[in-house]
Order: C-alpha cells, then structure tokens, then sequence
C-alpha cells in the first residue's frame, strides 16, 4: 500500500533528502522522520491549525499537506523561526501576556499571528480574530492571544495599539 | 483557622504572592520545545491502534487478527479475552452515593461491545500508520443487538437492560431535600417553571488522549508517560489492576495539552496499552486521533432538568424545586464515578440565594452512547443555567429588574459561616459585592438605555446576568470517603541547593494552567528567595510528594498551601543553621531574597549560597549535633470545611438576528472571588478561557445521536467549537475573599468561567427574545432552535433537545407539550401548571 518516493527540500535553512512513503503527510514527515516536535497533531483534518507550518513563505496546514508533493520547497516551523529570532517579539509578548496555557496550538498560533503581521501591520481586534479564526484553543479564550498580537503590532508600529 | 498572608501589607518582603508573573514554562512552550507524550520516542517502542465497535450495543461473536497479522510491521492483536487474565476489571462506584451501581469493566470488553466508539481489540505494529492499516483488516463478526439510547426511556420496562446483572438501567438516585417544598409552592404568590436541557458535550483537548507504557521485565517496573492530571491516581490504579506494587509503577507527565477534567480518569483502551506493554515488555505508544476522541472521550451534561420555582409577594424566593435526569452511557466511569455530575447539580442548584424550601432529585441511567464524566466545572453550568433560568422566570413573571430580583434573593455577604438548604457549607461569599461590582464594571444601565434605543430600531440585543458558586479546595468527602484511592491532601518538598538556588516539588499537575508559576511565587515569597532561584517539578509520582494532581480547583488552595508551608520551614531549618554560623538567635534572622539578614535592621548577613556550601561540603565546621535539614516537606488537607466554595456573577451582551437566529456575542463581563489571588494574570486567563468553554456549550457544541445510537459528530467539521472570529472580549473583575483553612487563603479559579457562563448565555438570549414572547431553554442554542423558538422554521420531533415555541397561551395543554421540554411555564397562587401561560400574563 505505499510507494516510496525520494523527496529533497529545504527545512530551516538545512538541506534535507529522505526516502518517504508516497502518503506521508507534512506534519508526520517533520515529526517522525526529521524529529520536530514542535508542530503538533491536532485533528488530522485541517480545522484546528494547531499543525501550521510555512511552505514557502505561506502557512500551510501539515495535516493537509502531502510531503512527497514539497520537492525543492521551503518549509519554516516554530524550531525555525525561533533560532532565527524571526518572531521573538511576537513570542515575548505571549509570555508576557500569557497568551498561551498548554502550549499545544501555541507554535501553529505563532506561525498565523506572525504571517498577519507581514501584510497587515497594524491589525484591529477584529482583523486578528478573523486571521486567527482557523486555530483552536481550548485554554485561553482567545482574548489573552489578541492582546499579544495588538501588542506586538503596536510595538514594531511604534505605537500605542489600535 | 490562620492569619491569612496579605499581599497588600508594606514592605513585605519578597513579595510574589499577588503578583502577575509571567509562567516559567511558557519560554519552552512558544518555541515549541514542550515536551507532550508523543514527542517522546523510545527505543523498540511500539504503537497500537484500536478496533472500535461500529454498533451501540452488540455481541462479539468472533474477533479474527489472521489478515491483519500478514501486513509489513504488524506484531500483534490483542483481544479483551487475551488481556483479561491480566488486569483485574473495576466497578465505579463510590459508597457514599447509597445505592449506586455499574457493571464490571475490562480494558477491553469480553463479550460485548456497548458504545460505538468502544474498543474491542488492539493492532500493535512498528508504526502507527502500519497499525490503522491492520485494525482495519482486523475481521470482527458482530451480532447487533437492541440499543438502550435515549436517556428519557432507559428505565422503560421495555428498553433493554444493558447490563441484565444489574436487573435494570438505574445507575443513582438521590433526592435532597430540606424544608416543606409543597406548602411553599401551595401558598406561593407566582411559581415559575420549566424544562431545561444541557446538550452533552465533550473536552475536545487540542492534544488528544496520549499514552505511552514501558515495561521493564527484568526489574518488574512499568513507567507510564501520560497525558493526564493525576499522576499518583493513576499509579495506584495501575499498580492495583495490573498486579503490581505501587513503587513499581512510575507515572509521568511533562507537558499536557489541555485537560479540562477529560485526562483526570481511567480510560479501558490506556489500561489495554499498560497491560499490552507488560505483555510486550517494550514501549507501547496510544495516541487517540480526533475521531477516536469524539468517540472514546468522556462526554458530560446530557441532562434534562424539570425545574420550578416558588416566589412571593415581595419577589422573594420561597422554594426551588427541579427534577434532573442524565444518560452516563453504559458504565460509570473508574473511578472517579459518573454520578458525580448529577450528584453535584443537586448540591449547587439555587446556591447563590437566600431560601429555605428545596428539593432537588437526580436519576442517573445507563445508556449506550459514549460514557460520560467530570468534565470542567462538573456540574456546576447545569445547575447555574437551571437556576438562573428560573430566578429570570420569576424576575419576568413579578415585572422585576432581573438585576433586582437577584438583588432581593442573593446571600447577604454579612451572612457567613452558613449552610445551603442543600447542605453546602459556605465560610465566606460575596454575592452582594460581586454582583455590584460586575454592573458598575458594565454600566447596566447605561447598557439597558441602549439596548432599549437600539430595539427601537429594529436591533435586536440581550444582556444576560448569571450569579454562581463553585466548588474547590475538595475534601476527602468528594472521593475519599467512597472508597477511590483519591488523594484530597497534597505535599509540596523544597529542597535548598548547594548554590542557594530552591527546588520545589509539588503533588499538583501542571496543565497549562499555570501551577508552576504559582508553586514558585509561592515558594520564593515563603523561603526568601529571588524568585528567578526556584525551580519547580511536577508531574512524576517517582519525584514529587504524594498527591491528588489537579483538578476541582484544587492546586493553588490546596498544592499552594503545601508549598508555602514547606517554604516557611525550609528558611526556619536555614535560619537554625545560620545561628549556628552568625553566633546568633535564629529568630533576630531573616531570609529575604538569597540573604541572611539581621531581621530588625535588615542588614545582610549571609549569602544563602555560602550558606548551603557549608552545609554540603563542609558540614565539619558546624556543630555537631546542629540539624542541617535544608530539605523540608510539608503537606495539606483542609481541616474544617468539605470545599471552599467560591462565588462569582457573570454579564454577556449580545445580539440576536431574528431573520437568521445567529448569535453575535459582543461583550462578557465576569466578577468572581476566588479568595486570595496569586498571580492576577493566570486568575484572570483561567476565567476567560473557562468562559468561552462555556460559551462553546452553550452555542455550539453538541455530541449528535441518531436514535440508533450512532454518533453522528465525529469531527471537528460536525461537532463546533468556540474560534477566535466568535468569541467577544472578556472583562474580568475580583473581589477577594480568603479562606481561613490555610494561611495563603486561596481559593481554586479554574471553573467560575464554565460554571457560569451558558447561564449568562441563555439569559441574554431570551433577553433579545423578548419581544418576540419566544424562549429557548435547551442548549446549545443553535440558529435552528432560535429560529424554531421564533416559529420560522418547524420545531424539530421527537424533540430530544426541544426549543420552546413561541409562548402563546392556550386554553388547554396539548399533552405532549409536557415532554416537549422546554416549555417555561408560569402561574399563580393556585399553583395550577396544567397552562401554558403569557410570561406577562397573570394567573394563567
């Protein structure tokens, strides 16, 4: 029932070639064959985000996305972007403002909040929640993470929050 | 009873209780370098996947692995005759629920499967994907036999009996009751009444159910990596049901995403993966996907309460009176039990208020649907929606400012140590004071002059109020006297290091809630030490001082105080030794951030490194009979009271779409007291979030039968959560009322928000509703109920979760209006209930 396929891609910043089954999914090729735990398993079917990565710049859901069809792509996770600083602030403003609890929709909550940031600066609190509207959790309510996300805005505006 | 810390007293010092300081752990956590049971790989491990049954009720006749053991990487297929000899089975009961009873449950059944979810046999292979592919080809020959399914008819003589050992489908009763209910309701000036229900639901925890079990044959040990919020629970429940001793079995848990109540119980298909990996002796790895949660997750709140109310004259409550009925599926859940819930909405119904006359009878039945339990906030949302439900009956039904009824009904806050009609012991309240600071907090009526404009207009908006208690700080009266091996007190050890840092280990779980950031506050202010100096260990039975974990809001009042007393004597045990050191009385020293200093002129003395460096290295210098314990443990149960009840008031704003029944939540406000408060931020995000997880119930979220038994929401596509786009901004307020158990006199926070929420929800609805004469008492309170409610679109029948039609009166009741639940009623002094009746209306 499976077929292998060689696949070549770059994953935070590092070459990686592996021979993977033709099903392999995104989410299961990073955390089982490359060991990158911190894109989490949420619902294996696309509605929690709690797997969002960045293909090429634009985030994708890891569940929904076959490996085999990444050849020669780009793939950032949470482990990525963290070394390269890319959304310290974002991340900072999290713990500051305990925008997470357990932790688990966290890296793929980062991941959207910051791909927000990149085409819309300056976001209301109605532009983050309909940004965030496709990444569950359970523990916060959303409030807490809205707020870190207008804070951050805000801060790399110069500016108070919207 | 103690002198309670009190955070706003000057120049304390190291001052971190009260403080909102940011969580230790969320710096791992946003780089994604938490640490849950599936990150974790060890070697030779294996994984199961299960073979669920497809049918709610049926015989296993033959379970056939041959086919599945031909694919690549498949080791084995379990059946529950093959791992029966080797787990002993349990019945969840409790004793101190007289009467109650379940059938005998085995990590997988023997003979017949009684859910559809249920697992009936395990696939082990090297992969998880390697094991799907064999669970299907797994050939299970079923004979399908009649389904006992909805909960109104379980104890018809003609349902079946699920379990024919127990002679019927009656799980618990109970009635309790004080007062003359029937002379109230005889000589009441208006009694209200109605049917309301809560729609089961499920935890839907973002990480699924996870499990991994290792077992060492050659030094008999079983350590487990859990998802779960029990540690010590589990291992004595494993220890005892897997034969082994209790020092055998080692049960982990790092990092939990999300508990909720849905990871504080036994579940057969994690007992199935302990004993496979003692069958194995190797690394057995579960890790449930999202159909299987739906499936095999507790459910919890599929209840049906008949509710009435008796008011007088002065719009004073004379009586509550409610009938409660709930399915639990076809076991009760091990071992917590599964009638706690209904036990717990007959202990909370009418607890805000000041009345003399109650009654309130739950009758737990089995079902073949998916077991139900505690889930976050047990009990208390049915409760609260059933009660607040009535008090805005009656507040209706008197032409009263609900905002007024509550504030002629509410426990005056000057009126404590007292009981319940339910018999709650309550130390201390604020009803009066929360409920007055929530509508400054809200400007009511400046919200009311503009619901009333905007009506004018054609826009239709609601505000809801809903005051509520909660139940924390259990005793050993919630478990422990029934016999489960549950653990109501909990330790804390602090250990000084050789450099002066502090390691704390704590009995209570961390679940993303916060428990490591208020274990170390608490720890740095008690033994003196820079905050930045402690460190925290939780979540391994192996490490940590024995105790219950977390859940019922226990971890701060209760984890929290064990920390604080271990703190307060591991500086004694530093104090003792540095008289020894300074030539100087212990009690003219202090430790006050790493220092020793003088205590009246504050002048350092000592480093606490220097310190423990002499202690652990050159103990020689000391005298020699000096205790030198820089390990303290301390542990705490509370001593005069069963719970710390807390209360609590919450306000949602609303708007309703007439045209389309869609709700628009625009604001929520809450006040609640959770006595003192440690960390203001975590406070305040606990409530929140449990706020919108009542939220989710009470607008969304639904587990969807057909009468057949099958579950028909197996996904996060069917069954619908609360996402950011919903949700509105949370106001949240304290007032803080400290327990004198303890001397940090904390209160558990963790389920206000859930507890009151749907409450507040349903309120504001039937608010917006108004004009329209429609109410809706049945959660969740979909755009189809409301638009049902409004008369625009048929009431659906059977009505299992029934929206009340439009309130028209009528001569006579049709006579199936009675079943058809959410009728609200009013009448009068007579007390006739045989009419339906204009909410407006006077006598009926």
């Amino acid at each position: 029932m499976s077929t292998a396929v060689d696949l070549s891609l770059t994953v935070n910043g590092e070459r990686v070639t592996r021979r993977i089954e033709a099903r392999r999914h995104l989410i299961d090729f990073l955390r089982l064959d490359l060991g990158f735990m911190g894109t989490h398993a949420g619902c294996e079917h696309g509605m929690c985000g709690a797997c969002t990565v960045r293909v090429d710049g634009k985030i994708v859901r890891g569940c929904l996305v076959l490996a085999a069809s990444l050849e020669g792509a780009q793939v950032e996770t949470i482990e990525g972007v963290s070394d390269s600083g890319e959304i310290r602030d974002l991340q900072d403003a999290f713990i500051a403002r305990n925008a997470c609890q357990c932790g688990y929709c966290t890296p793929g909550m980062l991941l959207t909040a910051a791909d927000l940031l990149s085409f819309n600066p300056r976001p209301s609190r109605a532009e983050i929640r309909e940004h965030l509207s496709g990444n569950y959790c359970r523990c916060t309510g959303y409030h807490a993470i809205v707020d870190a996300v207008a804070a951050t805005a805000a801060k790399r505006s110069g500016g108070a929050g919207r | 009873m103690n002198e309670v810390i009190d955070p706003r007293s000057v120049d304390r010092p190291n001052s971190y209780i009260g403080k909102s300081v940011p969580r230790p752990n969320a710096a791992k956590l946003v780089e994604g370098q938490g640490q849950y049971v599936d990150d974790i790989v060890l070697p030779r491990m294996v994984h199961v996947a299960f073979v669920r049954s497809p049918h709610a009720h049926a015989r296993i006749l033959r379970v056939d692995g041959a086919e599945a053991l031909q694919l690549p990487g498949v080791l084995r297929v379990f059946t529950g005759k093959e791992l029966a000899p080797h787990c002993d089975p349990w019945v969840a009961t409790l004793a101190h629920l007289k009467g109650m009873k379940s059938a005998p449950q085995h990590p997988l059944p023997l003979e017949r499967a009684t859910w559809v979810g249920e697992a009936v046999a395990a696939v082990v292979a090297e992969t998880r994907a390697a094991a799907e592919d064999a669970a299907a080809r797994v050939v299970v020959d079923y004979e399908p036999l009649p389904a006992a399914v909805d909960m109104e008819t379980a104890l018809l003589p003609a349902t079946p009996v699920i379990h024919p050992d127990l002679g019927d489908n009656l799980c618990f009763e109970r009635v309790n009751q004080a007062g003359d209910v029937e002379a109230a309701f005889r000589s009441a000036h208006r009694i209200v009444e109605a049917t309301f229900h809560t729609g089961r639901h499920t935890g839907v925890t973002l990480e699924p159910r996870s499990i991994l079990a290792d077992y060492n044959r050659a030094s008999g040990r079983l350590t487990v990596h859990h998802a779960t919020q029990a540690p010590h629970m589990m291992q004595s429940v494993l220890a005892k049901h897997l034969r082994l001793a209790e020092g055998d079995v080692r049960v982990i848990c790092t990092d939990v995403g999300g508990s909720y109540g849905i990871k504080v119980h036994v579940y057969p298909d994690e007992v199935a993966v302990a004993v496979i990996a003692k069958l194995m002796g190797r690394p057995v790895k579960f890790i449930a996907d999202r159909l299987e949660s739906f499936a095999s997750d507790i459910h919890a709140r599929d209840h049906r309460i008949e509710g009435r109310m008796a008011v007088d004259a002065e719009g004073r409550i004379t009586a509550i009176d409610i009938d409660d009925l709930t399915g639990i599926g076809p076991y009760s859940v091990y071992p917590r039990t599964s009638a706690v819930e209904g036990n717990q909405v007959v202990n909370l119904v009418g607890g805000p208020y000041d009345f003399a006359n109650f009654r309130a009878k739950t009758t737990v039945v089995l079902q073949n649907k998916t077991p139900t339990c505690q889930y976050r906030a047990v009990g208390h949302p049915i409760a609260t929606a059933v009660t607040e439900g009535l008090v805005d009956l009656a507040a209706e039904a008197l032409a009263i400012d609900p905002v007024e009824f509550r504030r002629r009904n509410l426990m005056r806050d000057g009126s404590y140590p007292r009981t319940s009609p339910a018999g709650m012991k309550f130390e201390g309240l604020s009803h009066e004071k929360s409920l007055e600071t929530l509508l400054a907090m809200m400007d009511y009526p400046a919200l009311r002059s503009e619901q009333a404009q905007l009506r004018a207009k054609g826009v239709h908006r609601g505000i809801g109020l809903a005051s509520f208690i909660e139940l924390t700080n259990p005793s050993p009266f919630m478990y422990g006297i029934g016999g489960a091996r549950i653990s109501a007190q909990d330790g804390c050890t602090v250990r000084i290091d050789p450099d002066g840092s502090v390691m704390a280990a704590t009995g209570v779980t961390e679940q993303g809630q916060g428990t490591e950031a208020i274990i170390r506050q608490i720890v740095a202010e008690s033994a003196g030490v820079p905050i930045g100096h402690v460190r925290v260990i939780t979540g391994d039975t192996l490490t940590t001082p024995y105790g219950g974990g977390t859940w019922a809001c226990r971890g701060a009042g209760i984890g929290g105080e064990a920390a604080l007393q271990a703190g307060l004597a591991v500086k004694d045990a530093a104090l003792r030794v540095a008289g020894a050191m300074l030539q100087a009385s212990a009690d003219t020293l202090d430790l006050v951030d790493g220092q020793i200093v003088e205590r009246k002129s504050g002048q350092a003395r000592m480093p606490l490194a220097e310190l423990a460096r002499i202690v652990y290295f050159r103990g020689d210098t000391l005298p020699p009979d000096l205790p030198r314990e820089l390990m303290q443990t301390r542990h705490f149960i509370t001593k005069e009271y069963p719970f710390a009840f807390t209360n609590g008031v919450q306000a949602c704003w609303l708007e309703l779409d007439p045209e389309t029944g869609i709700i628009t939540l625009l604001k929520h406000w809450c006040v609640e007291d959770c006595g003192r408060i440690i960390n203001p931020m975590l406070v305040d995000e606990q409530v929140r979030g449990g706020i919108v997880q009542g939220i989710g119930g009470a607008l969304y979220e639904h587990c969807v039968y057909s009468p057949e038994g099958q579950l028909l929401v197996g996904s996060m596509a069917d069954y619908l959560v609360p996402m950011a786009a919903e949700m509105p901004d949370i106001e949240v307020g304290h007032v803080e009322t400290p327990t004198k158990e303890s001397q940090l006199g904390a209160k558990g926070a963790g389920e206000a928000g859930t507890a009151g929420a749907p409450a507040a929800v349903m309120n504001a609805i039937n608010d917006a509703l108004k004009p329209f004469g429609a109410k809706v008492l049945a959660q969740p309170f979909t755009p189809e109920r409301i638009l049902a409610a409004l008369g625009k679109v048929p009431q659906r029948r059977p009505v299992p979760a029934g929206t009340v039609a439009a309130l028209q009166p009528r001569a006579t009741p049709h006579p199936a209006e009675r079943s058809a639940s959410a009728t609200a009623r009013i009448s009068g002094k007579t007390g006739e209930h045989g009419l339906l009746a204009r909410l407006f209306g006077r006598k009926s």
